[in-house]
């Protein structure tokens, strides 16, 4: 026979033959799968963060599909809008949330705390913390090697080597808590936007006594106790030497910003110079 | 032919630069400040109050729990404050501070020799905990619970660990060489507090005098066995050190008990017989204070609270060309943020590093030469362990048994890229050994 013939009976036959193998196998095996996750996960902001707390965002999608219901379940980049859209696609109900921020809870820059010795390991906080306390006296602020700031997606912290303490960009900033998970110090929180992006947080985490706070950092809360007198609504608790500010309570009348004598507590996205008259009719 | 550990190690220069000087006494210091956890475990809880008069070898931190141990007050004196102190890495812990009274009233229960030949097992290692002994070598583990170990592991033998691989260090030397006779008689109690009859010394070949004194010691005890070693680091590690000795290979995660072994080291021996036949708990240590450049290297004995800076006082104080201090020996050892800390019990030497060689070198690229393949005494491979722990994958570095890692740094030591390979593993194990503890308690 003519080998060109053959060749080519056996190869389309093959091909036959596999095609028609395929073909069953893959009617036998199919996997159905529901087409609401892909539409779901077009809503989705498709950042893979993972701060919802599910591997990525299809994970997410397949997860609100499958469940039946979006409680305890939340995109913190979406937010309200898209959670909104997703509960209207799927029949459902979103829990609304306010919006939230990562705030750095430390405000021991290079100029208020001394350096007293020199870190030369690798630049990771991670690292630096298992070795030791920490290239100041404090041992609970900020490391400032910047594990946040390789942590976030967003492109929202940036570590100013002239103050040695990363700053946050509420803009960017998606609240996925990447950062707050990458900190060994757990010094970044989670906290409410507020209104007009106004919040009131106490920026240090400095647990020792006022005395050796403030030898320590110029910055450090020292557990005086004024700013707890001070606020109206009981949003202030000190434990162990330090103030936290409950942002459910705390209504922004900054009270306590006025009353803090080392000032440690921030006020921020407040305009300049504000009438006190005015802040308490807000209130 | 001497023996040693199979797999990897490597051979630092020695620098026992304080070998030939005699353990002595430092000068009473002003203030002691005595942290309440000086052992891997539960703090001690402290039984002392503020303005007490307490009596040297009283009792100030009470064990909290199995894995702890009691702390006794170094000299006598009072109380005056029970406060937060930092230690040498700038983490604070509780701590009693004395002012001592320079009488030093002693509170001690010495046991005669008929009682002492009498105690059972069970007896020596309730006098062990309540001396609050735990292990000397560094890791502060209390040697109670190394001493109980699990009813399905038979123990047929003790190891005393009088290798002191560490270079610089010289403080288990000096104990060898002078006090043999104690040494030999911590073993014994030993020996009968595990009901064993095999006990083995394992010294490095480069103390002949501490292996002549310990031969001498031992000649009429039964049972025990001098074994010198050839030099290798890390040849101090527990599992390197059964392999050198008895040739049995403790498997991954396992404990020393597995293979039918304890390990103990000779300072822990000799902190035995203190307890147990003078009635002395463990308040002091030997610490090496040396460096190249200190003008007098040696070995002190030292309470435990007493301020790191009055230790290096007494050794002549800080050259002028320090850079750093390091706690332990220049392999293992940590560099100390604040001098103004005090000794503890698992602080084995004080290192004084010189500006010239303080600063880590610039790390390169990985050539993937593999000398910390071959320089890895657990048969591990450090180089990719310390790429995974970057990469943060954790089931990757449970399947390559980075738990297995005894964190000896012989893997940066030969890195002739100078990466920093043992700070990554050392970050990977933390987090991998969380995940596999929350698995076990979720399982639970």
């Amino acid at each position: 026979m003519n080998p060109i013939i053959s060749a080519v009976a056996v190869l389309g036959g093959t091909g036959i033959i596999s095609a028609a193998l395929l073909y069953i196998v893959a009617r036998k095996f199919k996997v159905t799968e529901d087409p609401r996750i892909d539409d779901v996960e077009k809503m989705l902001p498709g950042a893979n963060c993972g701060g919802c707390g599910y591997s990525g965002c299809r994970d997410f999608a397949a997860n609100c599909v499958g469940s039946g219901t979006l409680e305890g379940r939340r995109c913190p980049v979406g937010g309200d809008a898209t959670m909104k859209a997703i509960a209207e696609y799927l029949g459902l109900k979103a829990e609304t949330e306010k919006p939230k921020v990562a705030v750095l809870k430390c405000n021991g820059s290079c100029m208020a705390r001394k350096h007293t010795s020199v870190y030369d390991g690798p630049r990771s906080c991670a690292i630096e913390r298992i070795i030791y306390a920490g290239e100041t006296d404090c041992a609970y602020g900020c490391l400032g090697c910047g594990d946040c700031v390789n942590a976030c997606l967003f492109d929202a912290i940036k570590l100013d080597p002239e103050i040695g303490i990363p700053t946050i960009d509420d803009e960017r900033c998606t609240a996925c808590g990447a950062c707050a998970d990458a900190c060994p110090d757990k010094i970044i929180e989670l906290r409410y936007k507020g209104p007009k992006n106004r919040r009131v947080y106490v920026a240090c985490s400095n647990h020792d006594k006022g005395a050796e706070a403030i030898k320590e950092c110029k910055a450090a809360c020292i557990g005086c106790g004024k700013c707890v007198k001070a606020c109206p609504f009981d949003a202030i608790t000190l434990t162990d030497n330090l103030a936290y500010i409950d942002d459910e309570k705390c209504r922004l009348c900054r009270k306590c910003v006025d009353a803090c004598p080392v000032k440690c507590i921030k006020a921020v996205n407040f305009p300049d110079k504000p009438s006190i008259s005015k802040e308490e009719a807000a209130c | 032919m001497l023996k040693t550990f199979r797999k990897g190690g490597i051979h630092p220069p020695e620098n026992k630069l304080s070998a030939l000087s005699k353990i002595t006494d430092i000068p009473q210091s002003k203030e002691y400040v005595v942290s309440l956890s000086q052992h891997i475990g539960a703090p001690a809880q402290c039984c002392v109050e503020k303005g007490e008069h307490i009596a040297k070898y009283q009792l100030i931190g009470k064990s909290a729990g199995f894995v702890s141990a009691n702390i006794h007050s170094p000299v006598s004196g009072t109380v005056r404050k029970i406060d937060k102190f930092k230690n040498a890495f700038g983490f604070e812990t509780t701590s009693v501070f004395i002012t001592p009274d320079g009488q030093n009233d002693e509170e001690r229960h010495p046991l005669t020799s008929e009682v002492t030949a009498k105690l059972s097992s069970k007896e020596i290692i309730g006098i062990i905990d309540n001396a609050g002994i735990v292990g000397l070598g560094g890791a502060t583990f209390p040697t109670k619970v190394k001493l109980m170990p699990p009813d399905n592991m038979p123990v047929d033998t003790l190891l005393i660990n009088g290798a002191e691989c560490e270079p610089y260090l010289t403080n288990d030397q000096r104990l060898m060489e002078e006090c043999p006779e104690e040494i030999i008689e911590g073993v014994k109690l030993l020996m009968r507090a595990i009901n064993v009859e095999k006990a083995y010394i394992a010294i490095e070949s480069n103390k002949p005098e501490a292996i002549k004194a310990l031969e001498k010691a031992a000649a009429h005890a039964t049972g025990i066995k001098i074994t010198p070693l050839k030099v290798k680091y890390p040849q101090g590690g527990e599992k390197q050190l059964i392999d050198a000795v008895l040739n049995r290979q403790v498997p991954s995660g396992g404990l020393p008990a597995s293979v039918g072994v304890i390990v103990q080291n000779v300072a822990t021996a000799y902190a035995v017989k203190q307890a147990v036949i003078d009635g002395t708990p463990l308040t002091e240590r030997v610490i090496t204070v040396t460096g190249p450049d200190l003008p007098h290297p040696g070995n002190y004995r030292v309470p435990i609270g007493t301020p790191i800076s009055d230790i290096i006082e007494a050794a002549g104080g800080l050259p002028e060309n320090t850079q750093k201090v390091v706690i332990g020996g220049p392999m293992m050892g940590k560099a100390a943020s604040n001098l103004n800390a005090t000794a503890n019990k698992g602080m084995s030497g004080i290192l004084i590093v010189p500006k010239r060689y303080a600063m880590r070198q610039k790390a390169e690229n990985c050539v993937r030469c593999a000398s910390c393949v071959s320089a890895c005494p657990m048969g591990l491979e450090p180089y990719l362990i310390a790429r995974l722990s970057e990469l943060k994958d954790y089931k990757r570095l449970e399947e390559e048994r980075v738990m297995d890692c005894i964190e000896c740094g012989s893997c940066s030591y030969v890195c002739i890229s100078h990466r920093p390979l043992l700070d990554y593993i050392r970050i990977g194990k933390n987090k991998t050994g969380a995940i596999i503890k929350s698995r076990k308690t979720n399982n639970k």
